[in-house]
């Protein structure tokens, strides 16, 4: 995971370097500060001298404005390399995410990437924020403190070696007794935030089913959860302020007792017993903060696992080497082809396909749900790589192919579709960013989404809502397939992209398909027979294999399967007449 | 309690001091005496630590110096007094940790009692609002009251408010103590003071504008990613990988920007707080050594050495109180939302009539009408009337205009017309989602004004074209709609809705856990899901806005037999998105823009040649 990781610090390489340097250099100038004063009092002003003030004070005075600088500038240093590191990160997992085959989306659900790219991304940087600052600063303080205790009074310095591991242990304890609550904690967290969540969503039925009293009970289970164990939690943790500050007094109180029989022994001055007092400060705050910072960087270490899965995860279609950068016409061959959506898998998806496509024929394929029909479909583009056999678009097997240059070429209305926050014009684009305002004009025109844009308080620059809530199911569909065909495809895969839009409409889009793009070789995937009856030969897929093959009449008259849903069909339309 | 008012002052805006007020009476009135332990021990802890600072002095004046003269006098030194005086000490220093332990501990754990109270007070609240609130309302700007500002609240109760009076506390025992010493000194101390707290409000104040603006661009970078994330598979179709790149490194940047500075910032103040201090300790010396030696104001050289003691507690109070100050701020931004959501108006409900279940007859519903002092049942017909009912979700765009409706008791009424014509707002007046603006409704001749609206609700039911689960059980889900039937009930209505067949595939059949996307169901069973939870509610008025455009014939074939099953006796209207499923209907009603322009049954509108005949026509050419 760190090898991962540490990979994207690249250019802020050296702030993350400059940082230690920094604080070390700060706290060794810190930590001299006291001992230098205490000259100061000793030898200046309980002397009265003041040549001696002026030259140490301006020494003084210089270096702390040294140490300010250094300290402002670890500060800066340190935060400006881990937002680099943090910005480094998120790019490498959203740029890797873009090369991710379909195989690989599924694998994440898309709220789970975008949790990794903000909370755990934001964990990360902290902790290397503090990796790079706080746990240089720490460790070091303690170090010269220790360093400085010993050289004013090795006997006294004693004290510390019995405190510190007795403290450091009451911290591990505390830390490790509270630590298993917050898991716990934050899975009541999710369970309260899936409360809320479903009644804000589902609000209609819950008013409608009056359940308000049933899912108030059920939310106040959940935050009582909650506030039980954190409560708990909280207890412990407080702990550890009891902890500190008994620990720092009995500290102080025993340096008092065996440093006032030192100095009454005469091997210790008094100035000396007030700078042991600082310095055993330090030591136990340093080891406080040793402490947390650990906590914090074992909490972030599970972000750091999970952005290190984005990032190593392997795409599973990747461009061939020497890639054909020209397809040349709409045919397509299956040859052979099976497919399994994982190794694991008993049964293929796909099993053992031949078909023969034509350039500029137009296909329907009809089935149930789990036949396989979008999966069938979705081995022309490589949006996954078949299992066995082979695919060849104009003759060339699609692996050969570039695959800008294929999926450009082949154009598919997916069934979940999408589109994009932006003016309409700007998302119909994607098919051809340099399309002339005509030809967008024209793509809409076929998929007979030019009328109701323009009806549009905007026309084509009325601007579509995230998730393109402001526009209808069935205009949705109709402006993405205006957007596939800028793309002036040889192919064209239409997935039950017409399911919303009414049955006169859908028959003018087949005509106008078949009229204005005669040579785009035309597969058209869906539940209804009216969609598909006028196809060239239509394909009926059972579970994973092609059952049969023909026009509606030929099956009409030999396939059950086919006659059957048309039967079922053709009773809802004439029902109650 | 005197925090409170500091702060009060510092805010300006009137109604931030009104927040303030009402969180005080909240956290007082949750639990008054841990507030009062609290304040008493934070007191004891800032008095315990000053205490201890000055014992430190004392030792070597009061105890060490006597010791060391003692030795020199030739006599054996007498530790008694020194040993009384440490083992005084360690009480105090006992009551001190012991203080601070108990303040922290309490605020933390009426942090937290505060915030289970606001958020079930928060939810309970947000359970009685109308429908218009979630319409109007996004998701993800509910949902962040419930996680960042209660986390906030909980954060200034539990950490900033503690500090803030203690820094406060001490600042001004070290103040007095100081001035005790010199005032001269104190004076001088206080110009740096002013200078180091000028600093320190202008970081601070940069710190939380940075950090406003990091999160700023993390919600647009946020944004950003959900829907190209969740779009991913469109990118890839359409090769549009390098455009989204590009934009995306636009957002990244800024935001690497934003949090770089806001880091700084929040970092950057403890540096320079800490050499500000060394700093004023080095004055102190010089200037105080001036002083003293040139005579210009009565100076020990004692008072000095206890002078610059003092000076070094100085300057992390201030850093501490003007970070809190922000938390605090941040803190009453997020009271306020709170605040605003439990300060929404909630239904108005001034029905008096109420609708029961008939325990005896089974699906039988009865009108308990008052007549005379006695309460008489009346059997539930289900005739329901829109008589003229015009109505606008934003007043001056009227989106109902004169609907009149007569649906007699089990009959079928089917709604037609575009998305947006105002087929799904009717059913939004029937079960008053939303108030019509004028015309009346009646149910049974009663106005819907008069009837008691959870009992409204109760005696009619709604399947909704996008279908919503709540995690639990299959068995659970269904039961939702009525939570008195038995598990044979619920057996009954799956198999009366179709959906019996596909739980029985599932691996624990009624008892498999689904959560409120449905987990593996497919969108067609969970609308089987939310017929049989219908058909349990076994109500005598139904509205189905159906939508079963993605869903395989096989599957149709079942939901339209449930839903066929659910219809049978009720009066019923169907928000109808195919034609097919509605030709038998005792009444269609074809919407446009609001207007009812056509109604009669199939045969009557087909013979109008109307704006029905062309649609249906559309499809019958087909066939």
């Amino acid at each position: 995971m760190i090898k991962t990781l540490s990979k994207s610090i690249r250019q802020y390489k050296k702030l993350s370097l400059l940082s230690p340097l920094f604080v070390i250099c700060e706290v060794i100038i810190e930590m001299l500060i006291p001992y230098l004063v205490g000259l100061l009092v000793d030898e200046g002003i309980m002397k009265g001298n003041m040549t001696y003030i002026n030259k140490w004070g301006l020494i003084l005075f210089v270096l702390t404005i040294i140490s300010l600088a250094l300290g402002a500038s670890a500060s800066y240093v340190s935060a400006h390399a881990a937002a680099g590191f943090a910005a480094n990160l998120r790019q490498d997992m959203f740029y890797h995410m873009q090369d991710y085959a379909f195989e690989n989306i599924d694998k994440f659900s898309s709220s789970s990437l975008v949790t990794r790219l903000t909370t755990d991304v934001n964990n990360v940087q902290l902790s290397y924020q503090m990796l790079i600052r706080i746990a240089v600063r720490a460790p070091m303080m303690l170090v010269v403190s220790v360093i400085m205790s010993v050289i004013i009074s090795p006997r006294l310095s004693l004290i510390f070696l019995v405190i510190a591991p007795v403290f450091v242990l009451l911290l591990v304890l505390i830390i490790k007794s509270a630590y298993p609550y917050f898991p716990k904690i934050f899975k009541g967290y999710d369970r309260m935030n899936q409360v809320v969540r479903e009644n804000v969503r589902g609000i209609r039925e819950v008013k409608t089913y009056v359940q308000e009293d049933a899912q108030i009970e059920k939310f106040e289970q959940a935050s009582g959860f909650i506030y039980k164990l954190f409560a708990t939690a909280q207890k412990l943790i407080s702990l550890n302020a009891l902890v500190v500050m008994a620990v720092l007094n009995i500290a102080t109180l025993a340096i008092c007792w065996f440093g006032a029989h030192e100095i009454v022994g005469g091997s210790l001055q008094t100035g000396q017993l007030i700078s042991m007092f600082s310095y055993s400060n330090s030591v136990l705050f340093s080891l406080n903060i040793l402490a947390m910072i650990s906590t914090q960087i074992i909490i972030s270490g599970a972000s750091g696992r999970r952005i290190a899965d984005v990032i190593n995860e392997k795409p599973a279609i990747e461009n061939p080497r020497k890639p054909l950068d020209h397809l040349t016409n709409g045919e397509i061959l299956f040859d052979h082809v099976s497919f399994k959506y994982d190794p694991a898998d008993r049964v293929e998806a796909l099993h053992d396909i031949n078909l023969h496509i034509r350039p500029g024929e137009t296909i329907g394929i009809i089935g149930e749900t789990g036949s396989s029909k979008s999966t069938l479909v979705s081995m022309i583009p490589r949006l996954y790589d078949v299992t066995a056999g082979a695919v060849r678009v104009a003759g060339h097997n699609v692996k050969s192919y570039d695959l800008k240059t294929l999926r450009d070429n082949v154009a598919v209305v997916l069934q979940k579709n999408v589109l994009f926050s932006g003016t309409i014009k700007e998302n119909l684009k994607w098919g051809n960013e340099n399309a002339t305002d005509e030809e967008v004009i024209a793509a809409a025109k076929i998929a007979h989404a030019d009328g109701f844009v323009r009806e549009m308080p905007d026309g084509y620059d009325t601007m579509i809502e995230q998730g393109g809530n402001n526009v209808s199911g069935g205009q949705k569909q109709r402006l993405t397939i205006a957007r596939a065909l800028l793309k002036k495809p040889k192919i064209l895969i239409l997935d039950d992209s017409t399911s919303a839009v009414d049955t006169s409409t859908e028959r003018e889009i087949r005509e106008s398909l078949a009229r204005d793009l005669p040579e785009t070789t035309k597969i058209i995937i869906s539940q209804r027979i009216v969609s598909i009856k006028d196809a060239d030969r239509i394909i009926v897929m059972n579970h994973g294999k092609i059952e049969d093959i023909g026009n509606h009449e030929e099956l009409m008259q030999r396939n059950e399967l086919y006659s059957s849903i048309a039967k079922f069909q053709a009773e809802q339309g004439s029902r109650g007449e | 309690m005197n925090n409170l008012d500091q702060v009060e002052q510092m805010t300006t805006k009137p109604h931030k001091s009104k927040t303030l007020t009402r969180l005080f009476k909240l956290v007082l009135s949750t639990s008054p005496w841990m507030l009062i332990v609290s304040a008493i021990t934070i007191i004891l802890a800032a008095g315990a630590n000053v205490a201890g600072t000055l014992f430190i002095e004392r030792l070597i004046n009061n105890y060490i110096v006597p010791l060391v003269k003692q030795v020199q006098n030739g006599k054996s030194p007498d530790y008694g007094p020194l040993t009384y005086a440490i083992l005084v000490m360690l009480g105090v220093y006992a009551i001190g940790f012991i203080s601070n332990y108990l303040f922290t501990v309490i605020m933390a754990i009426l942090a937290q009692k505060v915030q289970y109270r606001v958020r079930n007070n928060m939810f309970t609240h947000m359970e009685s609002l109308p429908i218009s609130y979630f319409d109007q309302n996004d998701y993800g700007d509910i949902m962040s009251r419930y996680t960042n500002d209660i986390d906030t609240l909980m954060q200034m109760i539990s950490q900033s408010i503690p500090q803030f009076v203690n820094s406060a506390l001490t600042l001004v025992f070290v103040v007095t103590a100081m001035i005790s010493l010199s005032w001269q000194l104190t004076l001088f101390s206080m110009i740096i003071f002013a200078m180091s707290f000028g600093i320190v409000r202008y970081l601070t104040t940069k710190s939380s504008h940075y950090f406003k603006l990091q999160q700023k661009e993390l919600g647009k970078i946020n944004g950003y990613n959900e829907e190209m994330l969740s779009g991913l598979k469109v990118i890839k179709v359409f090769s549009h990988e390098e455009q989204i790149k590009e934009d995306f490194n636009k957002y990244n940047e800024e935001l690497r920007k934003a949090s770089g500075n806001a880091n700084t910032f929040a970092t950057i103040l403890f540096p320079i707080m800490g050499n500000m201090g060394n700093l004023l300790y080095v004055l102190i010396a010089f200037v105080g050594g001036m002083v003293a030696i040139n005579g210009w104001a009565p100076l020990t050289l004692g008072a000095i050495a206890s002078f610059l003691q003092l000076s070094k507690q100085f300057s992390m109070p201030i850093a501490q109180i003007s970070q809190q100050l922000n938390s605090i701020v941040m803190a009453i931004a997020g009271a306020q939302r709170i605040f605003e959501l439990q300060d929404q108006a909630v239904e108005v409900d001034e029905g008096t009539v109420t609708i029961s279940r008939n325990p005896k007859v089974k699906g039988a519903w009865d009108w308990n009408v008052t007549e005379n002092g006695q309460v008489k049942k009346v059997p539930v017909r289900g005739h329901i009337v829109f008589d003229h009912v015009n109505f606008s979700y934003v007043p001056g765009h009227q989106i109902l205009h004169h609907i009149s409706i007569d649906a007699k008791p089990g009959m079928k009424v089917a709604l037609v017309g575009e998305t947006g014509a105002g087929k799904t707002t009717i059913s939004n007046m029937l079960n008053r989602f939303y108030e019509i603006d004028s015309g009346t409704i009646t149910y049974d001749g009663i106005p819907l004004k008069e009837i008691k609206k959870d009992d409204l609700r109760r005696s009619l039911s709604i399947v909704l074209q996008e279908t919503h689960m709540f995690t639990g059980t299959i068995m659970e889900n269904i039961r939702l709609g009525n939570p008195e039937a038995s598990d044979d009930d619920v057996y009954q209505a799956a198999r009366l809705s179709h959906a019996d067949e596909f739980i029985h595939e599932l691996d624990d059949g009624y008892e498999t856990v689904i959560d409120g996307n449905g987990g593996d169901l497919s969108q067609g069973q969970m609308q089987l899901l939310s017929i049989a939870r219908a058909m349990i509610a076994d109500e005598p008025v139904m509205i189905l806005d159906e939508a079963t455009s993605s869903i395989d014939t096989r599957t149709e074939k079942m939901v339209q037999a449930g839903m066929d099953n659910l219809l049978a006796g009720r009066t019923s209207f169907v928000i109808a998105h195919r034609l097919s499923t509605i030709v038998n209907s005792d009444l269609i009603l074809v919407l446009d823009h609001g207007h009812i322009i056509e109604a009669g049954n199939h045969e009557q509108l087909l013979a109008k040649k109307g704006y029905y005949y062309e649609l249906y026509t559309g499809k019958k050419e087909i066939e």
